[in-house]
């Protein structure tokens, strides 16, 4: 993309068969960003034919058989395509390697080998919409999955299953790379919180993501041989399942959410010009919920045959987890304070997260209590609070991240102003979209129903409109970032005047990144204050930066 | 946050080395590497299993008499001697992981081809032991036309018994063939002497593999086979 005739690691080599050959970190960071784009689009897609359907209280355009088979399309594709590999995938395999000064990942090879898993993956999710879709819901809760259900959940199930191997050579990858591929001085608290942020992920994706790969196999095993792991005919028990699948898909949640304030530590500290507050308590509080994460998965069964006495253990742990995430939100508002804040896009997307994980994150406590959850269980309450987290937080920092990095991914400034403008619009479209819809999880609204009683209709068109919003908030970035590639002002090394080693370097990077290996010297963050408003460098960069 | 100018270690300085792929400073770095995203796979191996074996306990629990009277349906001789011959394979597999350690190409060779008969062996006789249960009814699989018909169906949990027998070792001898595989790839990796006394990671990684395989036996082995030693019989017990 580069027109200005420095090589770097898009333009040193052409063809199709460079880039899927390619054992960069950053091409294959690329190649994740293509991927993950599309499978966005489809579940994006798919969330939009739910929410128009649900404009009446009747059906109006699709049948309840299509309406249960949309939401749990929409459901695998966002959740196992797009969620767990987006940050990780394409701005971890980007940015783990140069941050900490090494020249790849420590296994480029199977970087590459993880890409394809998860595009086969990918292509069995696409394979069982095409053959006639899934109906059991994104959770494949037994024994509907296993015994009753007509629809395509081998192939869906073997999708997730694929997907997962993908995600754990990922993490692998990044364990491995973290602890022996740090330049020299790139102590473990001299790393960016992003790479800490990475390395808690890469934990859940290793211990997790094996567990959620053997229930599906169970899964599969029982549906296409019969036998009865599951199956309570031959006493088999379904909890188990659940049990099971919330063991990994809880802590998945994280796998989400972790690289996400990873990013944000980096764009609010940035946009502040101040060190980050906290260091310690933000690389500590992610390892802390990477472990806690592993302790709450029973609180997904407060009402399905779970004694007393341990849904109130889960009760409390759940709760606990909401002290190292407060800690992080804490201390991000704290490196803002008195801080010289601007509002570039990137930051707006920093601050939309920490408003909507901050409902999310609530909502989640509310959800922790054992009376309460009785009451909003399976209701839109839920689907309210974990969009809030899922897609509100982690769709933002992922934005966020996207806008903060580009300059350094492709060489090209994309323009402020409907970046700015999207930012926003994201964010009213988003609380337009699932605020109603913890008031009618609270009235009883319960999830994944076809139809609803009149009186619900005007908040359901509310959560369509917001949606619709949400839509447009998405499109506009995808219009301005790719006029950007051909028509954007070529970006410099460092267009935010950040700290970290990323930008030290050009703009795209060299196949290796560095030309030396670099000592580092410095402590991370290490920003000294408002830019000197004068400076003939910062009036230059003034429009992109928005100073 | 960088000072450019000084260099630890100059880019081109170990091109050199064919051993050493180029984002690696130097060979120990690479080695260790390795050796840590192999221990790394394991974890998420064990936690694999993990799952398996978690399913596996909650069921003994709710079935203790279901599952003494799975496991007395099965042939400890056969397991006992099919535990030995997998303990063979991995004491040859530690001779080729200090064959490739002392540089002794044809040593990682034969060693690895005797692993492989000793494997081969253990399959062989997982087939027929699994051809017995087969023609005592004791296959769970319904929708394959396999129907688990053997009298110790009456005790509850017995079917549930097999279904984890057949999911654990099934899911123990693909392991295995898997690493069937990796071994062609090592030996084709040592005929190109690429394998040498600095640099054998893969060699003893297959290892580690392959010792990972046989300790999942190993605890299968007690769980499933010796369970049933523990009580009187239960019903139809044919060993």
């Amino acid at each position: 993309m580069s027109s200005d005739g420095t090589l770097n690691y898009l333009n040193v080599t052409h063809g199709l068969k460079s880039w899927l050959l390619t054992l960069d970190h950053k091409r294959i960071g690329i190649l994740y960003l293509i991927g993950v784009s599309m499978f966005f689009a489809v579940g994006g897609l798919f969330a939009l034919l739910l929410r128009v359907e649900l404009l009446t209280p009747e059906p109006w355009f699709i049948e309840s058989d299509t309406y249960n088979k949309f939401f749990t399309l929409h459901g695998v594709v966002m959740t196992f395509f797009f969620l767990i590999p987006s940050i990780p995938a394409i701005f971890g395999n980007f940015l783990v390697p140069i941050m900490i000064g090494a020249k790849d990942m420590a296994f480029p090879k199977l970087n590459l080998f993880s890409w394809y898993v998860y595009m086969v993956g990918g292509f069995l999710g696409v394979g069982a919409i095409a053959l006639g879709g899934v109906d059991t819901g994104w959770t494949f809760y037994t024994p509907y999955s296993s015994g009753y259900a007509s629809s395509q959940v081998i192939l869906a199930a073997s999708a997730a299953f694929v997907a997962g191997f993908s995600s754990i050579l990922t993490g692998l990858n990044f364990i491995v790379t973290i602890h022996k591929m740090r330049a020299p001085g790139m102590t473990w608290f001299r790393m960016p919180l992003f790479v800490w942020g990475h390395y808690a992920t890469a934990l859940i994706m290793i211990l997790g993501t094996p567990v959620i790969a053997v229930t599906l196999l169970l899964l599969m095993l029982e549906r296409g041989l019969g036998i009865g792991i599951f199956d309570p005919k031959l006493g088999g028990d379904p909890i188990l399942f659940q049990h099971l699948f919330w063991f990994y898909s809880h802590p998945a949640v994280y796998i989400m959410l972790l690289p996400g304030m990873g990013v944000i530590s980096e764009i609010i500290s940035c946009f502040s010009r101040k060190p980050i507050f906290g260091y310690n308590f933000i690389a500590f509080s992610s390892l802390a919920i990477a472990i806690l994460g592993f302790l709450v998965w029973g609180h997904h069964m407060f009402t399905s045959g779970q004694s007393v006495y341990t849904g109130v253990v889960f009760s409390l742990l759940t709760m606990a987890v909401a002290v190292p995430s407060a800690i992080k939100v804490f201390n991000w508002t704290a490196t803002m304070f008195k801080g010289s804040v601007s509002f570039s896009a990137p930051m707006l997307y920093a601050l939309g997260f920490i408003a909507l994980f901050l409902v999310g994150g609530l909502t989640g406590v509310f959800l922790a209590t054992l009376g309460l959850d009785i009451h909003v269980h399976d209701t839109y309450f839920v689907v309210a609070h974990f969009h809030f987290v899922m897609v509100g937080a982690t769709v933002s920092a992922y934005l966020g991240a996207l806008h903060f990095w580009w300059p350094k991914m492709t060489g090209r400034m994309y323009p402020q102003t409907p970046a700015r403008v999207s930012a926003l619009l994201t964010l009213f479209g988003f609380v337009l979209a699932f605020l109603p819809q913890f008031v009618l999880g609270y009235l009883g609204m319960p999830r994944r129903y076809h139809t609803y009683p009149d009186e619900f209709q005007l908040l359901h068109v509310f959560s369509t409109a917001g949606a619709s919003v949400l839509g447009v908030g998405f499109l506009i970035p995808a219009i301005y970032l790719v006029w950007s590639l051909f028509f954007g002002k070529l970006a410099p090394a460092n267009p935010w005047f950040a700290k970290g080693l990323e930008w030290d370097i050009q703009s795209p990077p060299t196949t290796f990144n560095f030309e030396e290996t670099p000592i580092v010297k410095e402590e991370p963050y290490a920003y000294d204050g408002p830019l000197p408003d004068n400076s003939e460098e910062v009036l230059k960069a003034g429009e992109n930066y928005g100073v | 946050m960088v000072s450019s100018s000084a260099a630890v270690a100059g880019h081109d300085d170990h091109h050199h080395n064919p051993h050493l792929a180029h984002h690696f400073e130097d060979l120990q770095q690479q080695r260790e590497s390795h050796a840590l995203g192999m221990w790394l796979f394991l974890a998420q191996e064990f936690m694999f299993f993990g799952g398996m074996f978690g399913a596996y306990t909650i069921y003994r629990y709710f079935y203790p008499v279901g599952w003494m009277a799975g496991s007395q349906q099965l042939n400890v001789t056969i397991g006992a001697a099919n535990t030995v011959v997998l303990l063979c394979s991995s004491f040859t597999m530690a001779m080729a992981v200090r064959a490739a350690q002392l540089g002794s190409k044809k040593g990682v060779i034969q060693q690895i081809l005797l692993t492989m008969f000793f494997g081969s062996v253990f399959l062989v006789v997982k087939y027929f032991e699994y051809y017995e249960k087969f023609e005592h009814g004791l296959m769970p699989f319904s929708t394959l036309g396999l129907e688990f018909t053997n009298v110790v169906k009456e005790v509850p949990g017995a079917q549930l018994f097999f279904s984890f027998y057949f999911g654990m070792t099934g899911m123990h001898a693909l392991h295995m063939v898997i690493g069937f595989g990796l071994f062609v790839w090592v030996i084709i990796h040592t005929l190109q002497g690429k394998v040498t006394p600095e640099k054998h990671s893969v060699v003893e990684n297959m290892g580690l593999y392959w010792h990972f395989v046989d300790i999942v036996w190993i605890f299968l082995f007690p769980l499933l086979y010796l369970l049933g030693l523990n009580g009187e019989p239960v019903i139809g017990v044919h060993h």
